[in-house]
């Protein structure tokens, strides 16, 4: 069960926010994280989040890849 | 769409799909790694990885479509309550065109039974405001990404104070499943490739028994491409290089080590962890989710009371087998003849994640 | 193996979603019983052949789309354009169409005004007459709100022969626009979620005559209930041979994306009903292009595949990082996935 987005914080209203992907609006339950502030990356489960994306980490990832994809080339 | 485009790369998944071919260039023999996550069957699938990477590595499916591992017991239940006349269930999409022993919740609501499907736990509780006269039961199935959610909706309804929600409870835990199949010995897994969002949840801590015991390599994983053969490429590392296996996480962006201790202590609040059946697997020790007495007046099975038929299932489908990876799916005496996407038998032809139906589809 | 007691089997919503479920049903209790060879021809609309130098098409369709209006249109919009295109499809210039409705008791006024204003300025708009029709009443709880069927008759130039024979390696496959708005705009409303997502539902005769001026245009259709897909594979298995397709060469919008990735579907089978796929020789394509983009309805067309000798049968997909998968009809619904 594993179907989940990451899509942007842009309202909250007390537990409950609204999120975004491209134009997608939702409502969905802030009940399931501690600290969310507007403009976070929001992994949507179900009408959930579930999770915050760590955009350090998400840069990182892909970083690694670009550095290792340019020495195989050279 | 930012953060799931990037890793769809091709040029980046070509470069790793290279490099982990170029490094099993001289291994002798194959490497079998075990998926365990609907979602990750579905998205191994549909990204074609698989026809990229060199045909030493096997890919297995293993039973982590929570639909499939529903034994018949729990859909033969849900079915009874449909043909209850002030009750409707409402279940995530797939659910609904499982075969039981007889039916499935899809031939019910053709039959004038009520059955809506749902996107969110959460709509179900509404469906239950508005219709105050009726009994609504949410069909709660699946593992850990959903467990938490089911959790919150029912403390929703008990602070709301809801006389007409009712869960029937099905939620199932990953690692228990994953212990069962490395102790089994029938199949070799080289991996396992864990699940990401089960992991968002629970974090890295619950691999490492297993990984410590069995010494086999476990990498949490992300869904897309890229993450697929970041995870894999991390595993064949581990099984060509490293002396010592251990638990990795590949899916940092989303997955820390401790996982969501607000949703975790949300499943203990609610939920009680007890023996459960999974379909091919048997009854498994402390694998299932079962609401606490504390919230009893929301448990269907407690408050709800039908007489469900007997349970039996087709002698020749084995499901079982395939949903553990012992067999595959055409040498299943069913797979493509009986049992089709058309004329479902089990389970594994049924969901979109199922290992035969991912095989009907893409592959033969 | 054991013939299914029909007694024992009964009528599903996935009978009716344009997947295997509903070829199989059709095959069963209508085809084989009706069999004539104008029917067998499985046209989009059917070709009356006549002496003259000009064939009759023939296509009826019913409209039972819920909710009855949506972002880009409604059930009347839906039900003069769907039929309009059946015929164009054929490269038959659409002319005359009927209609009848099944209106549940109790249903507003208002609303069936609405729905026929819709129809009228639909029917104006592509120049078709709506020239007769049927209104039936029936009580609470006997329909879902209003059920309209269409009918409709266009002249097809017997020059003009469209055939799934013609088809050979090498022809490319092209479409006019971007696709899955039209079943996530209907969608949209039922799931609750704030899109702006419109339905592309449109009248395609104007751009398909564009095309078929050019020349070079073998086959079309157009791909509603089932999809892309269901378009593509109805062509490889018809035709007989095999079809590549391209991930990223498929025209998808981004908010279209966006919401299929939430709800776990897959843009590839979701409905449009402003879309057009044709099959057309090679040498001509790029002049076909360019004419397309000219008509408000083509400005986004583009290449998505090419016929091929091998793999008969099947629609190969290249997906989006280089791997293939082989391309299927779904059984019935695509269900929003959470798993």
């Amino acid at each position: 069960m594993c179907l989940a987005i990451p899509m942007k914080l842009i309202k909250i209203e007390k537990n409950k926010g609204i999120v975004e992907l491209s134009g997608v609006k939702k409502e969905i339950s802030l009940d399931l994280l501690k600290e969310v502030e507007i403009g976070d990356y929001l992994i949507i489960h179900a009408g959930f989040a579930i999770e915050k994306l760590n955009e350090e980490e998400a840069k990182k990832t892909l970083a690694i890849w670009e550095e290792i994809a340019e020495v195989q080339k050279q | 769409m930012k953060y799931i485009t990037e890793y769809r790369n091709k040029n980046l998944s070509l470069k790793i799909a290279d490099k982990i071919n170029k490094s099993l260039k001289g291994y002798k023999g194959t490497i079998s790694l075990m998926e365990v996550c609907g979602t990750h069957t579905h998205s191994i699938f549909r990204s074609g990885i698989m026809s990229l990477l060199t045909d030493k590595i096997e890919h297995l499916s293993g039973p982590g479509c929570p639909v499939c591992v529903t034994p018949n017991k729990y859909i033969d239940t849900a079915i009874a309550y449909s043909r209850l006349p002030d009750l409707i269930i409402t279940t995530f999409g797939d659910m609904i065109k499982v075969p039981g022993s007889s039916s499935s919740l899809e031939k019910e609501k053709a039959n004038g039974g009520k059955v809506k499907i749902v996107y969110s736990p959460l709509e179900s509780l509404e469906i239950a405001r508005n219709n105050p006269e009726k009994k609504i039961v949410f069909l709660g199935v699946g593992f850990e990404t959903t467990a938490p959610l089911v959790a919150s909706t029912i403390l929703k309804a008990h602070e709301e104070k809801f006389e007409n929600f009712f869960v029937l409870a099905g939620n199932k835990l990953i690692p228990p499943a994953m212990k069962a199949l490395s102790e089994s010995g029938e199949i070799k897994i080289d991996g396992f490739i864990c699940p990401g969002h089960v992991s968002a949840i629970i974090g890295e801590k619950p691999y490492q028994p297993i990984v410590e015991k069995h010494g086999i390599p476990s990498v949490i994983v992300g869904f897309e491409p890229i993450d697929l053969l970041e995870g894999i490429e991390m595993l064949v590392r581990q099984i060509t290089e490293d002396k010592k296996h251990k638990v990795e996480n590949q899916y940092r962006r989303v997955v820390r080590m401790g996982g969501n201790e607000k949703a975790l202590s949300l499943m203990n609040k609610l939920f009680e962890i007890k023996d459960s059946e999974w379909r091919g697997l048997g009854l498994l020790p402390k694998s299932g989710l079962y609401i606490k007495n504390a919230y009893s007046e929301f448990d269907a099975e407690k408050k709800i009371n039908v007489k469900v038929e007997k349970t039996k299932a087709h002698p020749k489908c084995i499901c079982g087998e395939v949903l553990c990876g012992t067999k595959k799916p055409y040498e299943c005496d069913l797979y493509g003849k009986l049992c089709t996407p058309e004329n479902p038998i089990g389970p594994c032809m049924v969901s979109s994640e199922g290992t035969c139906a991912a095989y009907y589809k893409f592959k033969k | 193996m054991k013939k299914k007691n029909m007694k024992d089997s009964k009528i599903l919503l996935s009978h009716g979603s344009g997947g295997k479920a509903m070829i199989s049903l059709i095959k069963k209790l209508m085809l084989d019983k009706f069999d004539n060879p104008t029917l067998n021809e499985l046209t989009d609309s059917a070709v009356l052949k006549s002496t003259g130098e000009k064939n009759l098409c023939f296509t009826t369709d019913s409209y039972v789309v819920n909710p009855l209006f949506f972002p880009g249109g409604d059930i009347g919009t839906l039900a003069i354009n769907g039929t309009v295109n059946d015929l164009s499809v054929m490269g038959a210039k659409p002319l005359y169409i009927s209609c009848s409705f099944i209106i549940e008791e109790g249903l507003d006024l208002d609303i069936l005004d609405r729905i026929t204003t819709s129809m009228a300025k639909s029917a104006r708009r592509t120049e078709v007459e709506i020239v007769t029709g049927d209104t039936k009443v029936v009580e609470k709880g006997s329909a879902d709100k209003v059920f309209i069927n269409t009918s409709g008759i266009g002249i097809l130039q017997k020059e003009l022969f469209l055939s799934k024979n013609k088809i050979k390696a090498g022809d490319k496959i092209i479409i006019n626009g971007e696709i899955g708005a039209h079943g996530l705009a209907v969608m949209s409303n039922r799931e609750n979620f704030k899109t702006d997502i419109k339905s592309d539902c449109a009248p395609l005769w104007g751009l398909i005559e564009s095309m078929l001026s050019v020349g070079g245009v073998k086959f079309m259709r157009d791909p509603t209930r089932g999809g892309v897909a269901a378009v593509l594979c109805e062509i490889a298995d018809i035709a007989n041979f095999g079809i590549k397709i391209k991930e990223e060469s498929l025209p998808i919008h981004e908010n279209v994306s966006s919401f299929s990735e939430i709800l776990g579907l897959d843009p590839f089978y979701i409905a449009n009903e402003g879309k057009v796929i044709a099959v057309v020789t090679e040498e001509k394509t790029s002049s076909i292009l360019t004419k397309m983009k000219k008509h408000p309805l083509g400005k986004e067309a583009s290449i998505i595949g090419e016929i091929t000798e091998k793999n008969k049968g099947k629609v190969v997909l290249e997906t989006a990082i280089g791997g293939k998968r082989i391309i299927d009809r779904l059984v019935g619904d695509q269900l929003p996935r959470i798993c």
